[in-house]
């Protein structure tokens, strides 16, 4: 095995454009209770739309990537709008039938390559690992906060009992939009960062197992927690390179050892709780000083 | 004066009516009971208040305001919400989380104040947290207010799904059968929540209950419904003393 620095980061970088995607899907299936099979639709959206508004308007990477999660988050208000008001499994249907119509359409678009893809003029940023850390660490900060208020609870609330949400007056449609929205974005900020890093992108790239390996990594960590995912995304990403030396056997392992946790951990690795690292260490401090005193 | 008012409102559910033309006036401050056998359509009415169910025809008026158009959720936010026959509580949340999010009007605050933990962030979430620790003070829910809903035992379940509609600080309150499968002992005390909160926070409260003791001694004026129809409308002595109703409760010939 070559363990370079360069490999090492770049699974960081992959597991962090990973990750930027998950915390958003988070949001949407472990906060509010909508599954979706479509979010490498947003994220190949994210980064088309990164790549043509630097290759072709020039614009400065962060600019690239806001448009990006812009873009992603406009198209899934039209998406939600259409398909918000059904329930449960035909949803998840709709988001399934989105993601692969959005990779045809780039696939017969010849004007941004087609199936062939398309190439970012090599003059532009190339996404670093500071760039994932600190566009994940804002990303973060953004969706502790948005959970830990009112907002973040009605959302938990129609995930729980759709019909009590309403009665006690919140507009469940509002917040499954907003929800389908902020996941969106994120996941077109990940697919921003995805163009920026390979330079090439091209519609074979976000397949409908995109969409599935998102949506596990959310349940591997755990429905209904953010630290839960942060780990998920970087195990999952991590885990494929780390049996790289099975060769081909290493997805059959992969598989087996996803089946493994959730036979276990049936919740996932979090099982709903987050890790509250403050609270862990304020405690071993109060112990200490309680130890001294 | 009355609060709620609902005109010739009828409900099918393709050839089956389950509400026929009924005419319901409920008094501000009053406490109001619906009663009648199992199907006679009392939840339906309830439905139909929350629109759950849009109504086939009649017209349904709160203070005056036509209702009956509005979504779910704008109706709690004119002033009236219920609880479930069936508990519908938020399952995975612990009591404490559940009042809470049921407390969220009392906030005004939006994603961006959210996000950047504005000062109206903290103003506002701080009101809320003082209105929960208020409601699980009058409710006695202390010792639970770390359990999650569907590790309550059920009496309890029962009176958080109160302590959340309350939460909500609603003029009107609908109970739908809130003493279902308690015992003699929790249904006395849950008489004396429904009294004390009605009087705290100035509710009216339109309540289904089968326990007829309890709706004897809790209600000001009783609407009898059978098969989807009003039966009798007066107080509990009046409907006690009914013959229609001693009749579809007891058999013709009952008394």
């Amino acid at each position: 095995m070559n363990l370079s620095w360069y490999y090492i980061s770049g699974i960081l970088i992959f597991a962090g454009i990973n990750l930027m995607a998950v915390q958003g899907l988070s949001l949407l299936t472990g906060f509010t209770g909508l599954f979706s099979f479509g979010h490498a639709g947003f994220m190949s959206i994210g980064a088309y739309t990164a790549a043509i508004v630097t290759s072709w308007l020039g614009a400065p990477f962060y600019v690239s990537l806001l448009s990006a999660g812009l873009f992603a988050g406009l198209i899934s208000l039209i998406i939600g709008r259409l398909t918000l008001k059904l329930k449960g499994d035909y949803f998840v249907i709709a988001t399934l039938g989105f993601g692969e119509s959005v990779r045809l359409l780039f696939a017969f678009l010849e004007s941004i390559g087609g199936a062939r893809g398309f190439t970012i003029a090599t003059s532009a940023h190339h996404t670093s690992l500071f760039d994932v850390v600190l566009v994940n660490a804002i990303g973060l900060i953004v969706m502790v906060n948005l959970i830990h208020s009112k907002h973040g609870r009605n959302l938990k609330a129609i995930r729980e009992e759709e019909l009590a949400s309403r009665v006690i007056g919140i507009d469940v449609f509002k917040y499954k939009m907003s929800s389908f929205f902020i996941s969106a974005f994120y996941a077109g900020v990940a697919g921003g960062l995805f163009a920026h890093y390979l330079l090439f992108i091209q519609p074979a790239m976000f397949q409908l197992i995109k969409s599935t390996e998102l949506t596990i990594m959310v349940i591997f960590g755990g429905l209904g927690s953010i630290t839960g995912s942060v780990i998920g995304a970087i195990l999952l990403t991590a885990l494929p390179e780390m049996l790289r030396f099975l060769n081909v056997w290493r997805f059959v392992i992969y598989g087996i050892l996803v089946i493994l946790i959730m036979i276990l951990r049936p919740k996932g690795l979090m099982g709903g709780q987050e890790l509250r690292l403050i609270s862990w260490t304020r405690r071993l401090i109060s112990k200490r000083k309680g130890g001294q005193a | 004066m009355s609060q709620l008012e609902l005109k010739n409102v009828t409900k099918k559910f393709g050839g089956l009516t389950a509400v026929g033309n009924v005419d319901l006036s409920v008094r501000k401050g009053s406490i109001h009971g619906l009663i009648g056998p199992n199907g006679a359509g009392k939840t339906t009415i309830f439905n139909l208040i929350t629109h759950i169910y849009e109504p086939t025809e009649g017209e349904i008026f709160f203070e005056g305001k036509p209702i009956h158009q509005l979504p779910t959720h704008l109706i709690s936010r004119a002033g009236i919400t219920r609880t479930f026959q069936n508990i519908r509580l938020f399952k995975d949340l612990t009591t404490y989380e559940n009042i809470l999010t049921a407390c969220h009007f009392n906030a005004q605050y939006n994603y961006l104040d959210a996000i950047a933990r504005t000062k109206r962030y903290r103003v506002g979430e701080e009101v809320l947290r003082n209105n929960c620790e208020l409601l699980i003070d009058i409710l006695k829910l202390n010792d639970q207010r770390d359990i999650l809903a569907k590790n309550l035992p059920y009496g309890y379940q029962r009176r958080l799904e109160i302590a959340r509609a309350v939460a909500l600080l609603p003029k009107m309150l609908l109970l739908d059968e809130p003493a279902a499968g308690m015992n003699p002992d929790e249904t006395i005390q849950l008489l004396e929540i429904i009294k004390q909160i009605q009087n705290q926070f100035d509710l009216t409260v339109l309540i289904i209950e089968h326990h007829m003791d309890l709706i004897m001694n809790l209600c000001d004026r009783i609407m009898v419904l059978n098969f989807g129809r009003v039966l009798a409308e007066g107080t509990p002595q009046e409907i006690q003393n009914h013959p229609h109703v001693v009749e579809a409760y007891l058999g013709e010939g009952g008394h």
